[in-house]
């Protein structure tokens, strides 16, 4: 049976996408296209004597720290990234400079000869060094000294790659004496800041303009900011376009990918079973520098006690240097992590008590009017009651769990629930981002409105639009809606944090609304529609309290396994979803989302396995960083609890990061099921699975 | 070296090394740039084209393995009725999401709908199981495919 999709709409880049036609940024065709390659650091930490370079034939560079005009530094939060390597190597792999020419072989060539000397220092890959810390409790943690038991476990997750099908890449040239940039890219602001305090070119002068692009997920949030100062600098230098782009190997080894983490939990228990509350230490590796860590670590602290509410808690997060290379943004942004932890936790401690999981899970189920593990209150209707229900029943879950329980089995069924904060934490939509929309129409009346939010792939183009053309109930052809161009929007932040439906498509419905109120037809008008958080949220950042978000997505996850006790295999034969996403504007793409999201979190929590030795990846291409396959992958089922959000657009919250973030605690404990035997990381590969039935025997 | 083959259908000359990847002499050569470059060693299928209606990554193809053969990039399939409904089929499932993927998933399944106009789900994943997606979790390229199947049938 096809599904109907009766809400939707033909996806406006689709058929340019099918055709070929869209235009990606290794597709621009140019005159006198030059091509920079990295000139990359051969350790992980030590400091930077000497650099040989060979002979450089005519028209042949090379880029590096030296000829940065304005700040050396790549700003993402902190600023302690730089552009090039000045004298300090704190990852392997860190860009000393570029060598820029012609031909792309010819300047491999010349890389490969560029001889630095150094004096090497020891490198730390471990967790040890703390370089952000942040706390926060709740309720009475004193009650914990009366406990009759403690019960504690500890949960560790890996790297995750993105793993996007376009690689990273960038193109720089001057039109006439403006810097402009086309790349596979998030967020062009970011980009746009990140080459005005490089260049020391005025506002004006940088111009940032967004080609089709191929898959992001996070990974192209803060990175292209860094490729943007190398690339302006030889910009700035060569006077010639420039075009730099990663093959699969370069863009897995030293881009950035999903944090590694460690979470302790103990659980304080009264002599009832009951549980007075718990103590969650969140630990993740941030690699050389600490770029977004701190809000990823916030995020993970802030979800770690999920879809339910405990009265106390002690909640503790490190984020750690290590010399490998630094770990951003990627769907979810911590909270696959501690949510990880807590969904296997919560389980373990039912199995440990003697009581059924489900029952325990139910018992803490967050419900509306409940405080937040950061003392602000879940406002809205909570539909996860029903959420749950319904996937039980599609997935016919409590036969399957009687059935595979048996000894034997070798199957076994997995259940998680979860939320998502929907927008930046806290007060950052009012604070930081201060998001402003321009709208305007000519005297035609065709209506042209402008976001930064990048659409590569989740459909925001087409939806953000539709938005529009319903409010102001208008024919579609006469809404213009181009994608970003830095030179002629206002920004609306960054396309992240599963914002742009609920943040920007809320602030284009009120300017469509509010150019609709005033619209006098034949007159040129226009208006710029600042963002207003609701004036409920309160937050303060350095206690961590108050409401995070403005909104929270919710969601079940159940996924059904067979394992091969011959060759430790796992197959997925069964993976039903519900969500509440408020309401879904084009459930087509929403179920996108739901499947892709779904699909690469069962790849996070049974195949994707990503290893550092020595700050070295082991993985180099897709054959041996293995992501999920069609043919890994069952019937994929999804349904939705309509529970309309009053303050996003057409009652629309948040959905990319949500598909995300239940899915490898669902099928590990399908896994733990099929195996009989508790699991504790992701991902649960064969490997992992040997080891833990081996120390069985 | 004088390289000669076809390509979308018409005659064309080379003067490459005949080393060369095909997938370079296609997007570099002769512009035709809705051929991707995903991953440069047959792990993803972005790169796929049809060589005498076969689909070979064209990454790993040398330019000499297809001399006097017939080549067809998304160019040359998008003129085709059979691209029409595969395409129509992909808007109305959700087949495509960034795009990346898209012209080599929409070869894989020209190929196969070519070859076996009604797959059952499991020969649809065969032949789908070189092409990566990592936007859709394929559901949405499943149905696109099972769909342009019986729209297909209907035309035959």
């Amino acid at each position: 049976m096809l599904p109907e999709y009766k809400t939707s709409v033909t996806k406006v880049d689709n058929a340019d996408k099918m055709a070929g036609k869209a235009i990606f940024t290794g597709d621009i065709q140019m005159d006198d296209l030059l091509t920079a390659v990295s000139v990359r650091s051969t350790i992980a930490k030590g400091k930077v004597l000497d650099i040989k370079l060979p002979e450089l034939p005519k028209g042949y560079y090379f880029i590096s720290a030296k000829d940065i005009v304005g700040e050396n530094i790549c700003n993402i939060i902190f600023d302690d990234w730089p552009i090039f390597v000045d004298k300090q190597v704190n990852y392997l792999g860190e860009t000393i400079g570029l060598i820029v020419g012609e031909d792309k072989g010819k300047c491999l060539d010349l890389a490969a000869q560029v001889n630095i000397t150094y004096e090497e220092e020891t490198p730390v890959f471990e967790m040890v060094n703390s370089y952000i810390y942040k706390e926060f409790t709740k309720g009475n943690p004193e009650l914990f000294k009366g406990a009759a038991e403690i019960y504690s476990e500890s949960f560790a997750t890996g790297y995750q790659e993105q793993a996007y099908l376009e690689t990273q890449g960038m193109i720089v040239y001057f039109d006439n004496d403006v810097i402009t940039v086309k790349a596979s890219m998030q967020c062009p602001f970011y980009i746009h800041k990140a080459i005005m305090r490089v260049t020391n070119y005025p506002e004006n002068k940088v111009r940032v303009i967004q080609p089709a692009v191929g898959g992001a997920f996070g990974g192209k949030e803060h990175y292209p900011s860094l490729m943007g100062g190398q690339l302006a600098t030889a910009l700035l230098k060569i006077r010639k376009p420039i075009r730099m782009i990663f093959d699969r190997p370069e863009d897995i080894a030293f881009t950035t990918k999903r944090h590694p983490s460690r979470t302790e939990i103990s659980a304080y228990l009264d002599k009832h079973k009951n549980i007075i509350g718990l103590n969650i230490h969140v630990h993740i590796d941030g690699g050389a520098y600490k770029g977004c860590s701190g809000v990823v670590l916030s995020r993970a602290l802030i979800a770690c006690t999920n879809a339910y509410t405990f009265d106390n808690l002690i909640v503790n997060g490190d984020a750690y240097c290590t010399n490998k290379v630094p770990s951003a943004a990627f769907r979810g942004f911590g909270s696959p992590q501690s949510i990880f932890a807590i969904e296997l936790f919560i389980h373990h401690l039912a199995n440990h008590l003697g009581i059924d999981p489900l029952e325990l899970r139910n018992k803490y189920m967050v419900k509306q009017g409940d405080i937040t593990s950061t003392n602000g209150i879940f406002r809205d209707p909570i539909v996860l009651k029903e959420l749950r229900d319904k996937a039980m029943k599609m997935s016919d879950y409590e036969n399957k769990v009687k059935l595979y329980s048996r000894p034997g089995s070798n199957r076994g069924i997995g259940m998680s629930w979860f939320l998502h904060g929907c927008g930046f934490t806290g007060g950052g939509e009012s604070d930081i981002i201060k998001a402003k929309l321009r709208i305007k129409k000519d005297k035609d009346g065709v209506v042209t409105f402008y976001t930064s939010q990048v659409d590569f792939g989740q459909g925001n183009r087409t939806t953000l639009k539709r938005i529009v053309v319903d409010t102001l109930g208008i024919p579609e052809d006469k809404v213009i809606y181009d994608a970003p161009d830095t030179s002629l929007t206002l920004s609306t932040g960054p396309t992240a944090a599963s914002r742009t439906i609920i943040i920007v498509g809320g602030l284009a419905a009120k300017a469509a609304q509010h150019l609709k109120d005033i619209w006098v037809d034949g007159e040129e008008q226009e208006i710029i529609e600042p963002y207003v958080a609701p004036n409920f949220i309160h937050w303060d950042e350095a206690t961590m309290q108050g409401d995070a978000y403005p909104g929270y997505a919710w969601g079940v996850n159940i996924v059904e396994v067979s394992f091969d006790p011959l060759t430790y295999q796992i197959k997925v034969d069964g993976c039903w979803s519900t969500y509440d996403v408020g309401h879904c504007i084009d459930e087509r793409i929403v179920v996108g989302q739901a499947d892709g999201g779904i699909v690469q979190a069962l790849g996070y929590g049974y195949l994707e396995n990503e290893v550092a030795i020595d700050g070295k990846f082991r993985q180099r291409n897709l054959s041996d960083y293995i992501i999920p396959t069609i043919e890994d992958v069952p019937e994929l089922e999804t349904g939705f609890v309509d529970n309309p959000f009053p303050y996003g657009a057409f009652g629309a919250k948040g959905a990319g990061e949500l598909t995300f973030v239940g899915g490898a605690p669902a099928i590990a404990l399908a896994i733990e099921m099929a195996i009989k035997h508790k699991v504790n990381k992701v991902p649960a590969n064969p490997e992992y699975i040997m080891e833990l039935l081996s120390h069985e025997d | 070296m004088k390289i000669n083959f076809v390509i979308n259908k018409h005659n064309v000359t080379v003067d490459v090394d005949p080393s060369m990847r095909l997938l370079d002499v296609i997007r570099n050569e002769l512009h035709l740039t809705g051929t991707k470059e995903g991953c440069g060693e047959g792990s993803c299928g972005a790169c796929t084209v049809l060589v005498d209606n076969i689909p070979y990554d064209s990454c790993l193809t040398p330019i000499a393995n297809v001399i006097g053969k017939e080549v067809m990039t998304i160019e040359g399939i998008r003129e085709s009725k059979e691209y029409n409904v595969i395409a129509d089929a992909f808007a109305k499932m959700g087949g495509s999401q960034c795009g990346f993927c898209t012209p080599g998933m929409i070869i894989a399944t020209y190929a196969l709908l070519q070859s076996n106009p009604h797959p059952t789900d499991e020969e649809i994943k065969v032949a789908l199981s070189g092409n990566l997606c990592r936007c859709t979790g394929y559901q949405g390229i499943i149905n696109s495919v099972r769909l342009a199947s019986q729209k297909g049938e209907k035309n035959d």
